[in-house]
């Protein structure tokens, strides 16, 4: 790094701190909102905006001195955590520009290039985004590395490819095979695990690094406090009313993701555990006047998180649970910084798109119960089919089987032109009647 | 004359409809007219005509349906078309049962519980297949009026198949079929099946249960009736008036508060 990165560095992140200061200051001094149907949004949100604008920024100016990898979000990152590697996640940075509104704009670069409208929007947004070098966070460093792991759709094979082609740099491909079972055979954690100890090698040559397994076990371990917290985070939500809607959880999973493994994070969620505890004490809930919850499946609509969660908070529906979210926290039990790659293969064979669609349906149900659940929402992506696949038949059985209301919601993640207001809304609004 | 204690108004995409009713739920009158572009000031001259032209109770209310709703502006509530055609069909079944309104601009398959409200629903997904929309647009490609398909379908006769339920590319197909010299009525017939098997997709989605009535325009279609029938293997009733059912069930939630 230069001089002058630094001290670019350094000011940027002193503004950070000045601008969280300041926004902390106005939340404090906030006077009540009585016309809205939600109590004031989590202090903590503050804290994570600072985290990840810091992250974003530090990768502005990291190239030369530390090794930057791009990852999926089912990527074994421990692995490169270890060796100081700085992670850029391309489906988070397209979400953000989603939840930013820049995606449609971004999606249309990337289709001007010749990708298919089908293909993932969250690959359409980060492939316009690099094509046409616009990005709400300024820019992104270029990786030495690039880690892809199928656990949660081939789209990301391709996608890496193009990405590989395109920098010019080494391309890890961990392949895990997709559960049919209940659990991971042996054979198929073997399989994971031997390509985890295998990537090391070439993750050492990328970064011109030396791989310590004891560095490699403390971030596995901060991995596993982070999210176990994470999950603890989403079981407040059993609470009625619930501290925190999905929607907080969708806005503040960016450091269980992209920072997993950092000790940053784990004071970030040890700080917003406290928080809802402090909100469950005083009896507050995040929507004012809780009536119905819901649970959420499949992605978030980016675009429309925040009118989303109002409309339905107007009518006294809290969404307090999504599988999505909970998919960061429910293999945190499966971390075992004893035996760091065998439980690693573990871990990444386990995520839910990585499993059958029965297991879907049961983690649904359980959900249902735990969260004292009154209605589902489906939402049914058009960018994400392995989410997508098999949700006819889950609503169907949801309803006859569990006995909850349940609605197919079209949209997209990030493509608003896959998204038809009026019609959405209509749905949502029988569906609400329905349930009260 | 009884007083009017209801009313139901239901600002569709193709008709505005209004009904009204006295303070046991039965009839006093009705309207249907052509939608406009103006809904608030259609919906408002309606309103306007059943007033001048009967008693109206003191307190009496009004509920707003269908797509325009929002726009009605004398509504004292607006509730959406699947809970006011639950509640219209109700009214008519006096039980449980399932409901199929196809309407111009969607579908939707209504599973009514034996408390009157919905149970479960599915809609058509954001196009024209499936709706009022691809008989008329399709029977316009083939030059005939809209309300003369459902005798021509009931009629025997052979079957072109039409594969696509896009409203777009079932064109194509009627193009090309007629260049193949196929007849109209076979085609019709291939086009009533399109419909009706995405229909019974929807049908079943619900867990349907009997009896299984018909609500919307498409309704007074023969051809598609006779279709949904016998795929399911049951008897499809239609009310007096299908087009009525979401603003009947309206003025009846509207006297309920
Ligand atoms: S298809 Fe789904 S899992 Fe794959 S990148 Fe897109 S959103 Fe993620």
């Amino acid at each position: 790094m230069t001089m002058g990165h630094r001290l670019r560095l350094g000011a940027g992140s002193a503004a950070l701190r000045v601008q969280r200061w300041r926004a902390e200051r106005r939340y404090d001094r906030r006077a009540p909102d009585p016309g809205s149907p939600l109590n004031p949004p989590l202090r903590s949100t503050i804290r994570m905006r600072e985290m990840m604008s810091r992250h974003y920024l530090a990768g502005r100016s990291v190239s030369g001195s530390r090794p930057v990898a791009w990852v999926t979000s089912g990527a074994p990152t421990e692995i490169l955590k270890a060796l100081g590697y700085h992670l850029v996640y391309p489906e988070n940075h397209a979400a953000l520009c989603g939840a930013r509104r820049r995606a449609e704009a971004l999606s249309s670069a990337a289709e001007d290039a010749g990708y298919s409208r089908d293909l993932c929007s969250y690959a359409r947004t980060d492939l316009g985004s690099l094509l046409s070098g616009d990005t709400p966070v300024g820019s992104l460093p270029p990786p030495d590395l690039l880690l892809c792991c199928t656990n949660i759709c081939q789209t990301v094979l391709y996608w890496y490819r193009v990405l590989a082609d395109h920098f010019g740099c080494p391309l890890v491909l961990v392949d895990t095979p997709f559960l049919y079972g209940d659990a991971a055979e042996p054979h198929q954690v073997d399989f994971v695990r031997r390509q985890l100890e295998d990537m090391v090698p070439a993750a050492e040559a990328a970064a011109g690094r030396e791989f310590s397994l004891d560095g490699f076990t403390a971030v596995v371990a901060r991995a596993k406090q982070a999210s176990d917290l994470w999950l603890e985070i989403l079981e407040r939500a059993r609470h009625r009313p619930s501290p925190l809607t999905a929607f907080d959880s969708f806005v503040n999973l960016g450091p269980i993701v992209d920072l997993r493994g950092d000790q940053a994070t784990v004071a970030f969620y040890e700080s917003l555990l406290a928080e809802l505890d402090e909100r469950i004490a005083r009896g507050v809930g995040a929507v004012k006047d809780e009536r119905l919850r819901v649970l959420w499946d499949n992605l978030p609509i980016w675009y429309r998180i925040g009118p989303l969660s109002r409309w339905l908070a107007e009518r006294g529906v809290n969404v307090v649970a999504s599988t999505y979210t909970h998919a960061w926290g429910e293999l945190a039990e499966m971390m075992d910084p004893a035996e760091p790659f065998e439980a690693m293969a573990r871990v990444y064979l386990h995520p839910i798109l990585n499993r059958s669609t029965g297991h879907k349906l049961a983690a649904m149900r359980r959900m249902v119960e735990e969260f004292s659940i009154d209605g589902v929402i489906l939402h049914s992506d058009r960018s994400c089919k392995p989410y997508s696949l098999g949700q006819i038949d889950q609503r169907d059985r949801l309803v006859a089987d569990v006995g909850v209301p349940a609605l197919l919601l079209e949209a997209d993640h990030n493509d608003p032109r896959s998204y038809a207001e009026e019609q959405a809304t209509t749905r949502l609004e029988a569906f609400v009647e329905m349930m009260s | 004359m009884t007083a009017i204690a209801g009313i139901g108004i239901d600002a569709g995409s193709t008709t505005c409809k209004a009904v009204a009713v006295d303070p046991s739920g039965a009839v006093v009158a009705t309207a249907l007219e052509q939608a406009l572009p103006r809904i608030a000031d259609q919906t408002a001259a309606m309103l306007d005509g059943l007033r001048s032209a009967h008693d109206v109770a003191p307190g009496a209310r009004c509920v707003a349906t269908g797509y325009g709703r929002r726009l009605v502006e004398c509504a004292d509530r607006r509730v959406t078309e699947i809970t006011c055609h639950a509640r219209g069909v109700f009214d008519d079944l006096g039980r449980a049962g399932t409901l199929v309104d196809i309407g111009g601009q969607d579908s939707k398959v209504i599973r009514i519980g034996p408390d009157g409200r919905p149970a479960d629903f599915v809609m058509n997904d954001k196009c024209a297949a499936g709706t009022g929309r691809f008989l008329e647009y399709t029977a316009g490609r083939l030059g005939l009026d809209v309300a003369d398909l459902g005798g021509r379908v009931a009629a025997p006769g052979s079957e072109e198949q039409i594969t696509s339920t896009c409203t777009v590319f079932a064109e194509s197909e009627i193009i090309s079929l007629l260049a193949r010299g196929a007849e109209v009525d076979a085609i019709l017939k291939g086009l009533h099946r399109s419909l009706t098997v995405r229909l019974v997709a929807m049908v079943r989605t619900v867990g349907w249960e009997p009896p299984l009535m018909m609500s919307g325009g498409v309704a007074r279609n023969a051809g598609v009736r006779a279709m949904i029938g016998e795929a399911l293997d049951t008897e499809v009733i239609v009310p007096e008036h299908p087009q009525l059912t979401g603003a009947h069930g309206a003025a009846l939630l509207a006297l309920e508060g």
